[in-house]
């Protein structure tokens, strides 16, 4: 008995992995409903916190509400927080992805938006966007990606720890950037650079009126768009699946055939060119020059970003919406409860997913017998 | 799953609950009635115990004085600056009050966006034209300027008078003119009563970080007090809280700025040079509910109380009468003009 020489190759169904409707609900419910218990418990903290304060914690939460997504000019401000987020959100993702922990996002985002101002200096007044963007989005990627390849290189060469060397960079970075600007480049009586001219991009307000005075602005759309990509990326390429297997386990992959410290720097390069694309966000689309600490904290927030949207880009998306929302509505609520509770807040909520991610995961298991 | 759906559940309600829950006395946002003050502070925010807490104080007297009502907010970044201002213009206070050099853009950005409300801004930088002369700020801001060289040069007259050295310090924050300002009064002063004595002046950085980093503040004190200087005047935000520690630790003595400082370190605060951000604040609300407020420069020296040195039952011992003496003379001759006190290094 022969086989038939024509035996059809096996379907392509039989390689990839069985997707049927109900694990993918399964998937989409471990994913969303530990935020949502950590979110309520966050809110539950912050009622108890608002009444320590003596005040009403449904005044408060109705200011907060009316302060971010209640009127458009605090959405505008709710979703340029969100651009910025989304980028140093997904700057730590790729990194966690590869097993690598980016601390650097935050000089990654300032050195990323003086690039882009330096750039912006030097070119011509009056070129239109569509040939500048090109320009900026290139030299925000090399600025922040200079500074995230270093500890990149470091650890892919000599194996550097690369919590250590994102961590240092951070002050020799931003201590750089602030002498340079405070030394050579600032308009007298400020702490930033001369305006630059050629091609700043629009705000939001100047398609919809109601957005007016706030700093939202078209690089909103370069952070879906990069959201797009970096999903893409991760889970549709050869690269991107590379950089997840190393990050899984380094030794296994290095057996498959990936050249993992290859994929280390690569990795590195690649979180701080995106957070350093964030730097756009303020010096292009806001107030189009470069303020020295123009996003203090943004990079670090990025971390608890990433966290919170389980390092998936839609995930890192939503999140940042999330701390956004939150940033802005404690500027909202500030006549009432002080700041500082906002930070406890945004603290709360990064330790309530933490600890309810496996807690969930248990709890939906156990129903599944 | 029933668990889970169950601990949602509860949760939900708990929160709910909660949301209902009403404090007797708890504030509303805005009042009809009184005259509204909005605030932004600088990053350092309350607690600073110097410039932040100042502004604070002037808001809190003209609530009790005045019956004003007054918000404040304390921005994290960069762009809350601006989205504080605007939050405060956009519920129609009748003065919006930026504290720090930084708001100077914002507040001139929004003033003419709301012409008709009142703004203020404190240490507002005034641009100046092509002959030098300072260019006044939009109609509707108030650029509160505090002549800090005066009271600098006072308590420079003091330092080197109490100090028993030839050598009086100096610890800045962020080097930029503002406080520069500080350092040309303070050596004026120095040299007005001891023309062979030295200053030594050092500043914590170039960045607003250089006004909260008491560490900083510490080490160049340590580093003063080491090469002999015996009292050393800091102009530097939270920084200065560094050099208090320093002169406890070494027993030597430290002079306070913006607000009376005293209680940092008992004992060791040979007086602060106060700089009336209060009295600032205070004077504007009170111009706005009489109806008499008008932008343009606001200056604040010797004059007006604006600046001043302390002197009351806590570092009375500290001061000689003679030395206090000294001190009432040249602040008459200041104020009289006979003495002409430089701003610039």
């Amino acid at each position: 008995m022969t086989t038939p020489a024509t035996e059809n190759p096996p379907a392509p169904a039989a390689i990839a992995p069985p997707v049927n409707p109900a694990s993918r609900l399964a998937a989409l419910e471990e994913a969303i409903l530990p935020v949502v218990v950590a979110l309520l418990v966050a809110a539950i903290v912050g009622d108890v916190l608002i009444l320590s304060f003596g005040q009403n914690p449904g005044t408060v939460y109705r200011l907060l509400f009316e302060g971010t997504w209640g009127n458009a000019y605090g959405f505008g401000q709710v979703l340029y927080k969100t651009t910025t987020l989304t980028f140093t959100g997904l700057a730590v993702a790729v990194g966690l992805r590869a097993g690598l922990f980016n601390i650097g996002a935050e000089s990654q985002l300032a050195a990323g938006g003086f690039a882009a101002a330096l750039v912006g200096l030097i070119l011509p007044p009056g070129l239109p966007a569509l040939v500048t963007l090109p320009v900026y989005l290139v030299a925000a990627a090399i600025g922040g990606g200079l500074v995230g390849g270093v500890p990149g290189v470091l650890k892919a060469r000599f194996g550097a720890h690369e919590v250590i060397t994102t961590i240092m960079l951070n002050f020799i970075v931003l201590a750089l950037l602030n002498y340079l600007t405070a030394a050579h480049l600032k308009v007298e009586a400020s702490l930033h650079t001369e305006e630059i001219h050629a091609g700043g991009l629009p705000r939001l307000s100047s398609y919809i009126a109601a957005f007016h005075g706030s700093a939202a602005n078209v690089v909103l759309f370069i952070a879906l768009l990069a959201v797009v990509l970096t999903w893409w990326f991760l889970f549709r390429t050869r690269r991107g699946f590379e950089l997840r297997a190393t990050g899984l386990q380094p030794a296994a992959a290095e057996y498959g055939g990936v050249d993992v410290r290859s994929v280390w720097w690569r990795a590195m390069v690649l979180s701080g060119a995106l957070a350093g694309i964030g730097g756009l966000n303020f010096v292009l689309g806001y107030k189009h020059y470069y303020e020295d600490a123009f996003a203090t904290g943004a990079g670090f927030l990025g971390i608890a970003v990433a966290i919170v949207g389980r390092n998936n880009p839609i995930g890192v998306l939503l999140a940042a919406f999330v701390f956004a929302t939150i940033s802005q509505g404690g500027l909202a609520v500030n006549a009432v409860v002080p700041k500082q509770m906002v930070d406890v807040l945004q603290a709360v909520v990064i330790i309530a997913v933490a600890a309810s991610v496996p807690e969930v995961r248990r709890m939906l298991r156990k129903g599944d017998r | 799953m029933r668990k889970l759906l169950l601990l949602v559940g509860a949760l939900v309600v708990a929160h709910v609950a909660l949301l209902f829950v009403r404090v007797s006395g708890a504030a509303e946002a805005a009042r009809p009635d009184a005259v509204n003050v909005g605030i932004v502070l600088d990053v350092g925010g309350l607690g600073d115990k110097s410039f932040n807490d100042g502004a604070y104080r002037g808001a809190q007297r003209a609530e009790k004085e005045l019956g004003a009502h007054i918000r404040l907010i304390e921005p994290g970044e960069g762009a809350d600056r601006e989205a504080g201002l605007r939050l405060l213009a956009a519920e129609k206070m009748d003065l919006v009050i930026g504290v720090g050099f930084i708001f100077t853009d914002d507040i001139a950005q929004l003033a003419k966006e709301y012409p008709k409300t009142n703004f203020a801004g404190v240490d507002y930088a005034l641009a100046t034209d092509r002959a030098g002369n300072p260019v006044p700020p939009p109609p509707n801001v108030a650029a509160l300027k505090f002549k800090e060289e005066e009271g600098s040069f006072l308590v420079g007259a003091l330092a080197a008078l109490v100090g028993n050295s030839k050598k009086v310090g100096f610890v800045g924050g962020m080097d930029v003119p503002l406080i520069q300002k500080f350092e040309a009064g303070y050596r004026a002063g120095v040299l007005a009563v001891c023309p062979t004595c030295t200053v030594v002046a050092q500043y914590a950085g170039v960045t607003p970080e250089a006004f909260r980093n008491p560490g900083k503040g510490k080490e160049l004190a340590l580093n003063q007090y080491q090469q002999g200087v015996n009292v050393i005047y800091h102009a530097s935000g939270s920084t200065g809280l560094g050099v208090f520690e320093a002169a406890r630790q070494t027993g030597k003595f430290a002079i306070g700025v913006d607000a009376d400082q005293y209680n940092e370190a008992p004992g060791r605060i040979v007086t602060s040079m106060v700089k009336g951000i209060d009295v600032a604040v205070f004077d504007m609300v009170k111009r706005v509910q009489d109806h008499k407020f008008k932008g343009g420069i606001y200056t604040f020296g010797l004059a007006q109380n604006g600046v001043g040195y302390v002197y009351d039952e806590h570092n009375r011992a500290l001061i000689p009468d003679s030395t206090r003496a000294r001190l009432e003379q040249l602040k008459a001759d200041i104020i009289a003009g006979k003495i002409s006190v430089p701003s610039t290094r």
